[in-house]
Parts: C-alpha cells; structure tokens; sequence
C-alpha cells in the first residue's frame, strides 16, 4: 500500500503528538487529572465526528446524539461488567456491541424519521432522545444491572491513553476516507440541495440513513469508550444537554469541517476544565451561562462556523487537492 | 368511574395551561417560521416573578400577574431583538441554535444565587384551596379560576387577531414578509408584538401553574415547554385554534398515563406521541398539507 504524502505527514503529526504526550507523562507536567481531561477530549472527538457526519456534512439536524452516546455506555458497560472480567478480548468485543446495538437503534429510528426536514427532525430527534432517558431510568426494571435513576458502575475500567488515543486516530481515518468518497459525495450534494440531489439520481433515503447510522454508531462507540474509563453511568449524562454540546461543538468548529470538529471538541473540553481551574467554586454557577453566551454569540458573529467546509491538508487525501486546482474548499459550504 | 372522571378534570385543568403555552409557540411560528425554544424558560421567568410579586413582595394577586406578564412581554421582545432578528433570513437552524442558547441562557442565569437561584421553591397559596362536591366530583375553585382565566384569554386572542388592525397585521405577516411590507405593514413592529403577547401568554401560564402545582425551580419550563410544543404540533402549528385542542388533548393523556399506566411513562408517551404525529400528519389535526415546491 503507498501512502499519500498527507497521509504520511497525518502519521507524523499524530506520532510527533503521542510522543509529546508521553513526554509530558513522564515528567509530571500530565497529572492524572489532566490526562483524565485529555482522555475525555479524545471521547467527545469521537462522537462529535459522528454528529458531523450526520449533521455537517449531510445536512440532517440531530438533537438527540447523546442518547446513542448512551446507548453504547450502557450497552457496552453493562456488557464488561456481566461477562467481562478485565478481558481484553471482551473489552474490544463489548465497544464493537454497543457501537451496533446504536447503530441499530438508529437506522430503526431513521427509516421513519429522517423523511423529516430541519427543524421538525432536530425536535424529533430530541423526543426520542427524552424516551431513551426514560429508558435508562427504568431500565434496571428489565435488566437489574443498569442501575435505573440511581445510575451503573463496576465497568472495568480498562481504557487508557495509548488506546483511546489509537482508536481516536482509526476513526479519524475512516471519517476522512468515508467523507472523500462517493458516498461522502452524496452526502454533501444532499446537504447542499436535497431535491437537486435527488433528480441527479441520489438514492437520497439510502445515503441519509447511511450517514445517520454511521455517526449513531461513532457516538456508540465513544459512549462504549466512555464507560472503561468512567466508573459512573447516569442517565444524566445522556439527555439533551449533552447532544447540545455535540451540536455546539460542530457548529463552532464549522459545518462541513473535521479539522472544525476536532479542534473544537479538544479545546471545549479544555476550556471548561481551564475555566473550572480558573473560576473555582463560582465556576459552577457560572458555567451554563458562559456556556449558553458562546452558543448565541457565535451563531450570531459567525454562523458558519469557525473552519467551515475548511481542511488542514493532514485531513485531505492527495489526489482531491490535485484534481481541483485553485479550489481551497474541500467539503464545505461551495462558495 | 368517579376516579376516572376527576383525572379527566386534572388533565382538563394542566391542558389549559398548556394552551397558555402553545398559543405562544403557534404565534412565533406563524409570523417567523422558528420554533422558539427559550418559550418555556419565558414561562419559568413569568412562574418566578409571580411567585415574588404575590409571596414576597406582598402585591395583591392581580397585579403580581399584571407585573409577570409585563415583564415576559419585555423579555420576550428582547430575546428576539437580540438573538433572533439577526438570524432572521439565515438558515432555519441558525436560528433555532440561536433559540436553544437562549433557552440554556435563561436557565442557567436563573440559577445564579443573587437571581432567582437554584434550589425548589415552595410557592404559597395566594388563597385558600377550596374544594366543592358536584355529583360525586371534587372540584377545586383553583381549577375553576384557571378555566375562566383561560377562556377570558382565549377571547380577547381571537378578539385581537381577527378584530383589530394588528391582529391582520399578524396575519398577513405570517403569509408572506415581502408583501405584508408591500402593504404598508411594519414588519418589525408586528414580529416584536407576536412575541410580546406569547410571551405574556407563557407568563400568565406560568404564574397559574405555580399556584396549582406550588413548587418553581429554573429549570421547571423544559417539560412544559416541550410538550406545549408538542400540542402545538399536534394541533397544527401556526393554527391558534390547533394549539387549544392539542394542549387539551396533551393534557389528559399525560394525566391519564400518569393515572392508568406509571407517572414515569408520561414523558416518553408524550413524545411517542410527538414523533407519531410528525409522521403520519406533520400538519398537525388542524393543519392542511401543503406540497413542497422547487
């Protein structure tokens, strides 16, 4: 296999990162707290490339991501901690399972729903994630091991730095692969313009459930992730005010923009540990208001994002930036 | 049987407030085409400032009201000044995130401790609870107040709409912004009235379900604020009448499910209901279909 020279220096960029990492592990500067920061980062990373599938690139809005972000913590968590026993094997096995039972979830869900447009999807979306919260709320009625309200732990803890990080890297990957293919193509074309797509003979159904799924099970998987690493499953964790920072974090970083979505979804992440740091106790109160005025602000300054439909050169494969030239947009807005 | 009946006055009495709320939603979505997700924190702000001007500011119930409606109608006016008009020829969804920062904004502002801070608040009766027997039926004067209060409302609303130059301003808005301008409408203006009036709506609603189930928080406006939605939704959005019947019809079934079935249900039927309606009959009960054109 040759590599392209984007893909060769996206393999150093992530080498030259991972060492710096190890680096600052060794000498202390990465406390574990921070590291736990850093992990978490990686996760939303994860998911957040799924909503960016779903949301910027093909155009259907979501409101109810963070219910597939649960369903594969819950899925994947319960899953090690029945059968598990720290088992390597199973560890993997049990983040491909709850990658997709989401998936699942969301192509059932899809077929019906994704007919919807705009607005109407994003508030379907946003029920059926207030149904999957009532879900783990009372699904300890069914399998005793969920926890219910008072929420699951006992999930081997089996994630790490090294790993997460790896499969972070594997996800990038086929998120710029799948985004620079045909079908990421369709994807865009029906985002750009839906009925326009379909009279060029888009099967427009097909390449919408195929995004959605495909984003669903990212946020699967990241949830499966998120329950090595976490000892504490809530349902909280997983109503609609997580899928409201998916959706911030894409929307800041841009739609139609990897490079937006994982730049944003670190320095989020950052950010509010840096300003808990920063604020102390008073952070707590003002968080969700801070939180709420970037939201508004940068929708209203900047709506299309801070990288829209741009692509750091890492992130693009070698012959699209051959065959167009002048073109500097790759996947964004055509203009 | 008699049990059956009281639960359908229950869900009679929280589908009213309901109404209260949906009118609200129905108006903004009618004149601008955006689903006005900080409505039911404009609710929580009107439930709060009730509950102060009547608890703790000692006014008389009827001014507390006056002063909570007021005050929404201002807020209201202000929220879409500042984050909607900006947005509002841009994509539908920029301004639906706009409306859900908002909606985020008020929330987490109100429980800021020198606001209205975080913690449940009892909300004490303004007045006595009195209870009547009718035939076997226990019926409370709260419930009656709500019902008369809402249908005075009600009127004046058709009242305004249909008898008044503003209420045809609003109207010919909600077909078209370019020709209501042609016309000589200030399209501004009647965007700014529309909120102002749902928001006082929202406001009244808010101040009477405090009084009927006594107990605010900040975040207390998420749930009735999506399921008023809902019935909006229901009843066909954009159609006033549509937003009464699907608020009634909301009512009772969260009533009913929280009765006959587990009050934990009542959520997640609500919106099953929600995603069922906007899949056989996106236009709601009301609502004609409209074909879409390239």
């Amino acid at each position: 296999m040759k590599l392209s020279r984007n893909t060769l220096f996206f393999f150093i960029g992530s080498a030259i990162f991972y060492a710096l990492v190890k680096i600052m592990q060794f000498n202390g500067i990465l406390t574990p707290y921070w590291q736990l920061v850093l992990d978490q980062a990686l996760i939303i990373v994860i998911g957040a490339l799924g909503l960016s599938i779903i949301y910027g690139f093909t155009g259907q809005f979501s409101l109810g991501h963070a219910a597939f972000y649960g369903i594969g913590a819950y899925t994947a968590g319960a899953l090690d901690k029945v059968y598990g026993n720290g088992n390597m094997l199973f560890f993997f096995l049990s983040l491909l399972i709850g990658a997709l039972v989401a998936g699942l979830v969301a192509f059932l869900i899809g077929l019906p729903i994704l007919r919807l447009r705009s607005d109407y999807l994003g508030i379907a979306t946003l029920g059926f994630g207030i149904i999957v919260r009532v879900g783990m709320e009372n699904g300890n009625k069914l399998f005793p091991v969920l926890g219910g309200a008072t929420g699951m732990s006992g999930t081997p803890q089996l994630a790490q730095f090294d790993l997460i990080f790896i499969l972070a890297l594997i996800i990038i990957l086929l998120v710029r692969n799948f985004i620079f293919s045909t079908y990421g193509r369709a994807c865009i074309s029906i985002r750009e313009d839906e009925i326009a797509a379909d009279v060029m003979g888009i099967d427009t159904t097909r390449y919408k459930i195929l995004a959605f799924v495909l984003g669903c099970a990212l946020a699967g998987l990241a949830g499966g992730i998120y329950a090595h690493r976490y000892p504490f499953l809530h349902p909280a964790s997983f109503d609609f005010l997580k899928s409201f920072d998916f959706l911030l974090i894409v929307v800041l970083g841009g739609l139609g923009s990897m490079t937006g979505t994982i730049i944003t979804a670190i320095g989020w992440v950052f950010l509010l540990e840096v300003l808990r740091v920063v604020l102390g106790q008073d952070f707590i109160d003002w968080r969700g208001v801070i939180y709420a005025l970037i939201l508004v602000v940068s929708i209203i300054v900047r709506p299309q994002g801070l990288f829209s439909g741009k692509e750091f050169r890492l992130l693009v494969p070698e012959q699209l930036k051959m065959a167009t030239g002048k073109e500097r947009t790759y996947a964004g807005f055509g203009n | 049987m008699e049990h059956f009946l009281e639960q359908v006055l229950n869900g009679f009495q929280l589908g009213l407030m309901y109404a209260l709320i949906a009118l609200g939603y129905t108006m903004v979505y009618g004149v601008v085409q955006l689903i006005n997700f900080a409505h039911g924190d404009v609710f929580m702000v009107g439930a709060f400032l009730g509950y102060f001007g009547f608890a703790v500011w000692g006014l008389p119930l009827p001014l507390a009201i006056l002063l909570a409606m007021a005050s929404c109608a201002l807020l209201g006016v202000v929220i879409e000044r500042i984050a909607y008009r900006p947005l509002r020829y841009a994509p539908k969804i920029a301004a639906l995130i706009s409306a859900i920062g908002v909606s985020l904004f008020l929330e987490y502002f109100s429980s800021l401790k020198f606001v209205f801070g975080p913690n449940y608040r009892v909300v004490p009766r303004p007045f006595p609870e009195i209870q009547w027997k009718i035939a076997g039926l226990t019926v409370t004067n709260i419930q009656v107040i709500v019902f008369v209060v809402v249908l005075i409302m009600l009127i004046l609303l058709q009242i305004l709409i249909y008898r008044t130059k503003t209420g045809m301003a609003m109207r010919t808005v909600a077909v078209d912004h370019n020709a209501a301008r042609l016309m000589g409408v200030n399209v501004d203006t009647t965007i700014s009235i529309t909120f102002a009036i749902g928001s006082a709506f929202a406001a009244l609603g808010g101040v009477l379900y405090a009084i009927a189930y006594p107990q605010i928080h900040p975040f207390m406006g998420i749930m009735p604020g999506l399921k008023a939605f809902t019935a909006a939704v229901l009843g066909g959005i954009g159609i006033i009448p549509g937003a009464v019947l699907g608020a009634l019809i909301m009512g009772q079934v969260e009533t009913l499910t929280s009765a006959y079935i587990s009050s934990q249900m009542r959520d997640a039927i609500a919106f099953a209901i929600l995603i069922l309606v906007l899949l056989f009959r996106p236009t709601g009960l009301l609502g004609r279909t409209e074909t879409e054109k390239v």
